[in-house]
Formats: structure tokens, sequence, C-alpha cells
């Protein structure tokens, strides 16, 4: 068994209440950081941890709490993005869930750390009742001295907020949460300036994922360099996997990224395979935002190594090749699933969740959904195929949040991998209405020609 | 530049286009551009400068920088929003010299036309809507789009402006004018994605005093002037500078005649379709102005109004033509451009001095013998 971090406890009978918490180790963290450590001092262990942003983008954290700006006089703000609405990531909602108090517990270490007396939970409106569940545990906390002011004599003031979303997807991407956390609408903002200048109304913040904060509990209890001894090369820790989709076993997994992609998905103790007669055709390894990779891309790189569950691994080869690790959706797709209709529906989701500030993302979504609808059934022209790889280049960075591009890579990487099968859905319209294209060669070992071997 | 300026403001040098310009500090590279004029100047459909947070959401001013700025000069990863990106020193932008621009500056406005209705010969704001230029210039000849057209249902907004929703390209401009010149914002945009419409949410009428500037920022025709409603189309009215003593604004505006009639009030607008700045400050005008003065009495006329390049009016040989700079010279380094057709040569239009008529021109002054002989 790999060792496991974050959710270790996670099923200990009562573990939701403080009292259960508390006993199995919790807030001992807070602890540590408070009495013996400075702010820098626990920033500085964040950044040896080698610790990445959980939330989609993978930036060093410790990084990225050493850029906020720190000017006299100014409030500075931790702020929880609770938003998770990736289709295909459930994984923050299973910590919030089933161990509120950890995130509790990392956000008090973390605010000390950044400053914050004011920290935030922006969680997802559709997640009525784990915003219940924080709540009570931000008030146990309370209670038990570990939040309020002058926390346990070290003079350090904090209290945590929980502010619900109303179910915008876009409100997930760290300006737009700020401007919905101001009550306004939730449109990304332009930046420069960014949050660690000016974020929440004004002041330097720090947005970070519920699953990153949440790190930062095992990297102070045990050391930033016991921490970075989990994993591989750039991927230091553990990760939590949502894995769903056509395996056997779909849930919330915690890995040290030391596995590989083969492994999870086949082996008893994570997915435990795919439904007996069935074959694995493509999947999507970091929510729906990142390219689908097929079969044979997927388990081994182009260059023909193992693939493996990090952050480099999943993005060797690029765009060209590769995948990210995204926010850690890995959706699996057997020979039964039709990529036309799968790109239609992530088409059709982007499309509902475009705030429609730019141009390009506003029309270009809608566009991409009516044509993918066309070839999914059946009225689909050759000539769209190229149409929808024009569309999604012309809206690729060209936009002010990366929702554009997080639209256009699921329709470019479709289109890269699996074009036969788009054709095959234009050429046999009738055809394509009663049966899928099925697998044809994308488990085949792919052919690696010299170029890439050198 | 004035040298006062040079000298109390650090100014920053950067080329555009390879043309060079120096321009204070904290530029945007959209006005360093401005400064320049003429085709290197990237088009901009949400920039407003005098609306302060406008840009950023068009798009269509997307420039290329090859080189960051003197102390680091990597090229910038993608295109950035001219309007909302400062000048670095030494900073190398490439608008119309850049391939990478032109594609995607044609991808956005097929986007902007994509769900537009192009009821330009019903639309008030055909001759002086910014879509129109955007599409000329920058345009391509075609959709691709085989879908039905979004639209939206009529909606009353009260008694002065016309909402025309399935115009809207959505930027925002309005919504800046009614935060930052009105008392009070009782509209803005709703829903989101390209089902976003600008409403006022349970159909309240706009009513301010200022109501009316909304009007003049809206690059197309989806807020007209409804006092103005299928009187004329623009390019017959004739544009005269006119002030009068307003208690609340400025009171310089222009009046679009026709004969002696004054069809329609407007603020003053510069060359880059904005409101004129007077004495520093921007030449907004009063609703009293605008909707209720439509008496040639009312008005003191300055003369002949000056006319951008981006207004058909300017097809009418008007004195006040701002004519643009040349700067395709300098862009591509002397060699000058081919031109195909020069449209002054052919078009019977342009051998009336429209600004030496009495009143607005009819159809009898171009076929008149004067017109054939000139
Ligand atoms: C459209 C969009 C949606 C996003 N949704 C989420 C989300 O639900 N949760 C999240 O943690 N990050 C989300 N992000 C990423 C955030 O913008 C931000 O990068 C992240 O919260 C930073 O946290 P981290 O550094 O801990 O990963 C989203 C980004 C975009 C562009
Ligand atoms: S890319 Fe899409 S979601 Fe992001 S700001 Fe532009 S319109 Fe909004
Ligand atoms: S109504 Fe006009 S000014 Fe307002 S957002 Fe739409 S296009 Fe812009
Ligand atoms: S003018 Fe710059 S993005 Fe619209």
């Amino acid at each position: 068994m790999a060792r496991k971090l974050l959710l270790d406890k996670a099923h200990v009978p009562g573990i939701t209440t403080y009292d259960v918490y508390r006993r199995e180790g919790g807030y001992r963290s807070v602890e540590k950081a408070l009495k013996s450590m400075s702010p820098d001092q626990v920033t500085e262990e964040v950044k040896k941890s080698g610790l990445r942003g959980r939330g989609g983008a993978g930036f060093p954290t410790g990084m990225k709490w050493g850029f906020l700006a720190k000017p006299e006089g100014v409030p500075r703000y931790l702020v929880v993005n609770a938003d998770e609405s990736e289709p295909g990531t459930f994984k923050d909602r299973y910590l919030m869930e089933f161990i509120p108090h950890l995130l509790i517990e990392g956000m008090i270490t973390a605010s000390y750390a950044l400053g914050s007396n004011r920290s935030y939970i922006y969680i997802r409106g559709e997640y009525v009742w784990i915003a219940e569940i924080l709540e009570n545990a931000i008030e146990e906390a309370k209670a038990n001295g570990w939040l309020g002011k002058n926390i346990f004599g070290s003079g350090f003031d904090c209290d945590i907020y929980v502010h619900r979303g109303a179910g915008a997807y876009i409100c997930g991407e760290e300006t737009a949460l700020l401007e919905s956390l101001e009550g306004k609408r939730g449109n990304p903002r332009i930046k420069p300036p960014f949050p660690a200048v000016k974020g929440l109304w004004g002041c330097p913040t720090v947005v970070n994922n519920v699953e990153t904060v949440a790190a930062v509990v095992p990297i102070i209890n045990e050391g930033a360099e016991e921490y970075a001894k989990i994993g591989i090369g750039k991927s230091t820790g553990t990760k939590l996997i949502s894995a769903c989709g056509n395996i056997n076993k779909p849930g919330v997994y915690e890995i040290d990224m030391t596995i590989s992609v083969e492994e999870f998905i086949y082996s008893d103790e994570y997915c435990g395979g795919l439904p007996t007669g069935k074959k694995l055709k493509a999947c999507i390894p970091g929510g729906s935002s990142v390219p689908i990779l097929p079969a044979n891309l997927l388990l081994k790189t182009a260059k023909g190594e193992t693939r493996m569950m990090t952050y480099e691994s999943l993005a060797d080869g690029g765009f060209a090749s590769g995948s990210m690790m995204g926010s850690g959706g890995f959706i699996v797709l057997d020979d039964s699933q039709c990529v036309v209709r799968h790109t239609y529906s992530l088409a059709r989701f982007y499309r509902h969740e475009s705030c429609g500030q730019c141009s390009p993302c506003r029309e270009g979504t809608g566009w991409m959904e009516k044509i993918l609808w066309n070839i999914e059934t059946g009225k689909g022209k050759l000539s769209d195929i190229d149409l929808l790889w024009d569309i999604q280049r012309k809206i690729e960075g060209n936009t002010i949040c990366p929702l554009g591009d997080a639209a256009a890579w699921p329709v470019a990487a479709a289109i890269r991998h699996f074009r036969d099968e788009f054709e095959w859905h234009v050429l046999h319209p009738q055809e394509a209405q009663t049966r899928n294209y099925g697998l044809m060669h994308y488990a085949d070992p792919i052919h690696v020609p010299n170029s890439v071997m050198a | 530049m004035s040298s006062e300026t040079k000298n109390s403001v650090s100014t920053v040098k950067l080329t555009i286009d390879n043309i060079s310009v120096e321009v204070p500090a904290g530029t945007t590279v959209l006005n360093a551009a401005r400064q320049i004029g003429g085709d290197v100047t990237p088009p901009a459909m949400c920039y407003y400068s005098k609306l302060e947070g406008s840009g950023g959401k068009c798009r269509t001013c997307l420039v290329e920088v090859a080189a960051g700025s003197a102390a680091d000069p990597r090229p910038m990863p993608k295109l950035v929003a001219s309007c909302r990106t400062t000048v670095m020193e030494g900073m190398v932008v490439k608008n119309i010299t850049s391939d990478k621009v032109k594609d995607a500056r044609a991808g956005v406005v097929e986007f902007l036309l994509l769900n537009h209705p192009l009821d330009c010969p019903v639309c008030d704001q055909a001759g002086e809507c910014h879509l129109q230029d955007l599409g000329y210039e920058h345009g391509k000849e075609g959709t691709r789009y085989e879908f039905e057209r979004r639209t939206f249902e009529k909606e009353d907004i009260g008694p002065y402006i016309q909402l025309h929703m399935t115009r809207c390209i959505l930027c925002y401009r309005c919504t800046y004018v009614a935060d930052q010149l009105t008392d009070n914002r009782v509209h803005g945009v709703l829903d989101r994605g390209d089902h976003a419409e600008i409403s006022t949410y349970i159909s309240k009428a706009i009513d301010n005093n200022y109501s009316g500037n909304m009007i003049d920022v809206c690059p197309v025709g989806a807020l007209t002037d409804k006092t103005f409603r299928f009187k004329n189309r623009v390019w017959f009215t004739k544009p005269m500078y006119a002030h009068r003593d307003c208690p609340d604004c400025c009171g310089k505006v222009t009046l679009w005649q026709r004969g002696e009639e004054v069809l329609r009030v407007t603020a003053r607008k510069d060359e880059w379709g904005e409101v004129c700045s007077h004495e520093g400050k921007p030449g907004w005008i009063c609703n009293t102005c605008r909707f209720d003065k439509k008496a040639a009495s009312d008005w003191v006329l300055e003369g002949p109004a000056d006319v951008s390049r981006h207004s058909v009016i300017s097809q009418g040989h008007y004195t006040g033509l701002q004519k643009p700079k040349e700067t395709l010279p300098e862009v591509m380094g002397g060699r000058a451009p081919k031109l195909m057709m020069d449209i002054h040569d052919v078009s019977e239009v342009n051998k009336i001095e429209l600004s030496q008529l009495p009143g607005a021109a009819t159809g009898n002054d171009f076929n008149s013998p004067a017109a054939k002989e000139a």
C-alpha cells in the first residue's frame, strides 16, 4: 500500500468531528507552526517540499506564496478555491466531506505563513451540504481556540468564512472567483495585475486549491524533506485522483506520484481495470480541459517509455502526444465510447460555462458545439473537421482567461488523435447513429519514428 | 508631447511596426500606436480611453510583442490585448507586420460577426458603425457560419434609447458609462456565454440625465437614439459643431442637420470614434442637450464638424475631414503599397464639395450640370 498523507484518516469513524480529529493528531501542524516557526519559515518549508498547485496549472505553491506582495498596513488574504466544477474532477469534494478539519487546519497554517487574518473558502454552490460541514468544522475549531483572536497566545488572529458560489464553472478561475467573492458578476479579470499584488478588494491575495492547502498539513508535520522524498522529480508528495468512466472501481484515490498509468488503471488497489470484455480506448487524465489521449499514447509515451502518474510524464510529448495532470480528474473511455459524442458533450459544457466577456470564447464555443452536434447526428461534412480545427486554433491563446484554451484543447486533441473517427461519422451518417467506431488501432503499439528515438 | 511632460514624466521608447515612438511611461501599447496614427493603430471595439476599466474583452486589438523590453527582450508567448498592455522601454510591437496578428484578428472579426444580424440596411448606426468598419478593413468576404443566428426579444428601456440586443457585441462600454457617469446603474449584463445579454433585468426604464452617452459609446447599433429613429441615414445629414450654455454639461455638441432641421444631437467625436475632450475633460453631454434641443435656434453654430475617416460622411468631402497619417511607406521601409483603384477618381459623389452647399446634399446636387462638369 502506498503512503497516504491526506486521506489516511478519512475513514476513522467520527473524523468529521473536532474531538476525533484532534485525538488522531489533528491541528499539530498549527501548533508546530505557531509555536516554533516564523511565517517565512513555513513558506520556506512549503517551497522546499516541492508542492505544486493541485487546482490545474501545477504552479509551485511555495513560489506563489513568495510572490505575495506585503505592503505595510494592507491586509492580505488567503482564498481557498473549492469551486471544483470541472467535469471528471471530484477530489476536493471528497476531502472536504470526509475530513473537513484537514482543510481548516491547512488553512490556519497557510494563513499564518501568508499573514491572512481573514481567509475564505469559495465553495461550489451545488456542494450545499459540504458548506454546512465546513461551517461546523470552523465553529468547532473556533470553540477550541484554533481560530479567532490571538490564537494560543501567538499574537496571530485568523477567521475563516465559507462563501457559496451560485453555480458557475468560470468562478473557479481565480480572478472570476475573486470578483464573485466581492459580490460582483464572476467575470475573469484582465491580468496583470495578478492576485498576488491586487486580489481580493484590491489587496494581495493567494488563491489555492483545497488539496494544495490540505497538503500543507503533512508538509509541516513531517517536514519538507520527508514530503519531497515521495514522488519522482518535480512531482513530489501525494496526489488525489478522481477516477471515473469505464473502470471497475471509480472513486477518489490518493496516489504517491511513483506509479505508472497502467498500474493506476489496472491494479486492484486503484481503478481495478475495465469491465470484462472491454478494451481501453482513450483517457482524459486530468479533467475535461486537458487533451484526450488514445490508449497507445496513454500507457507509453511517444518515445516508448512507460507513462507515469506525474506532472512531467503525463505532459511528456507536449500536446502532440502528451496531456496534463490538470486537476486530477481521470476519465477512462472503453471501446464502446464514441469520441465524437464525447467531444460534443464537452463542447456543450464549455459553451454553457463561458462567461461571454471575450468574443473568441463567447462565439467560438457555441459554434464548435453546433458543428459537433451536426457531425454527431449525421449531418456533418468532411470540411467541418477542418473548420473545427480552425475555430479552436483561433480561440486558443487569444482569450482573457484559460477557459478559452480549456474549450479549445479537448476539440484539438480529439481531432488530432481520432480524426478517422470523425471522418467515419461523416461518411457513415446512418451507421454512426446505431453503432460506434470502436477501437480501431488506438490501442495498437505506436510506431516510433527514428527521429523521436534518437 | 510637450517638453514639459517630457521633463516631469519619464518616457519610454518603443517601436510599433518598425516606427519608433516615445510615450510617457504607463501608456498602453494601443495609445502609443494612436499617437503614431494611421494603419499601425489596432482597431478597438471595447476599449474607450474615457471609461475606466474598459478594454480587454473584444480582442480586436491583439498585437504581437516580438520583444518584451530592452531589459528582457524575450517575445511574449501569446498575442496581447494592446489596449491593456503597458509599454516598456525597448519593446518591439508588431501589428500589421505580423501574420499571426492578421490571422487572429480575422478570427476575432469572424467571431464578432458570427451572430450579428447584419441588418445594416435598417440600422440607424449604419455609416458610423465600428463593426462595419472592422468588417470592411479586417474581415473576410463571407461567413463560414451555417447556423441560425442568435436573436433576443426586443426590450423597452425607456423613452430615449432603443436597445437592439441582437446587434450587441458585449463590449461592456455602456455599463461603464452607467457606472461612471450616472448616479445609479440600472442595467447590466445578464446570463453568460453566447446567451449573455444587456438588459435592465425587470424592464426598467433607464432614466438619468447622462444616460444618452451610452448611445455615443456603443460601437454598434445596439443602443440608438429613439428621437432619431429612422429619420434619416447619417450620410445624408450634415454634421455641424454647435454649442449652447448648458447648466449641466459642456454643451459642446455635433448637430446632425438636414437643411435647417436638426435631426440628431450627439457629443463630438475624435478620430478614434470617442467623445472629444474639452479642456482636458471628456465632452459627455446631458440628455437635455441631446434629446430636447432640436431647433437650430437652441444652438450657436460653429461650422462644419471635423469628420473622421471612420465615418461615411468623410466620403462627402466636408472641409473638416481629418486625414489619417499615411504610415504604410514607413512600415514598409520606403516601398509603396500598390493601389488597385482610387475610389475618389471614379465616384461621382466626390466631385461635389458638400460643405459648400447651403444645406444637406440631395440627389439634385449630384445631377446638376456643375457636378457633371467638375
Ligand atoms: C475555467 C477555470 C476553472 C477553474 N476551476 C478551478 C476549480 O474549480 N478549483 C481549483 O482549485 N482551481 C480551478 N482553476 C484554477 C485556478 O484558476 C487557480 O489556478 C487555482 O485555484 C490555483 O490553485 P493552486 O495553485 O493551488 O492549484 C480553474 C481555472 C480555470 C481557468
Ligand atoms: S475566455 Fe471565455 S470564460 Fe474566459 S474571460 Fe473570455 S469569455 Fe470569459
Ligand atoms: S449595448 Fe452597445 S455599448 Fe452596450 S455592451 Fe452592447 S455593444 Fe457595447
Ligand atoms: S479594444 Fe482591446 S480588447 Fe477590445
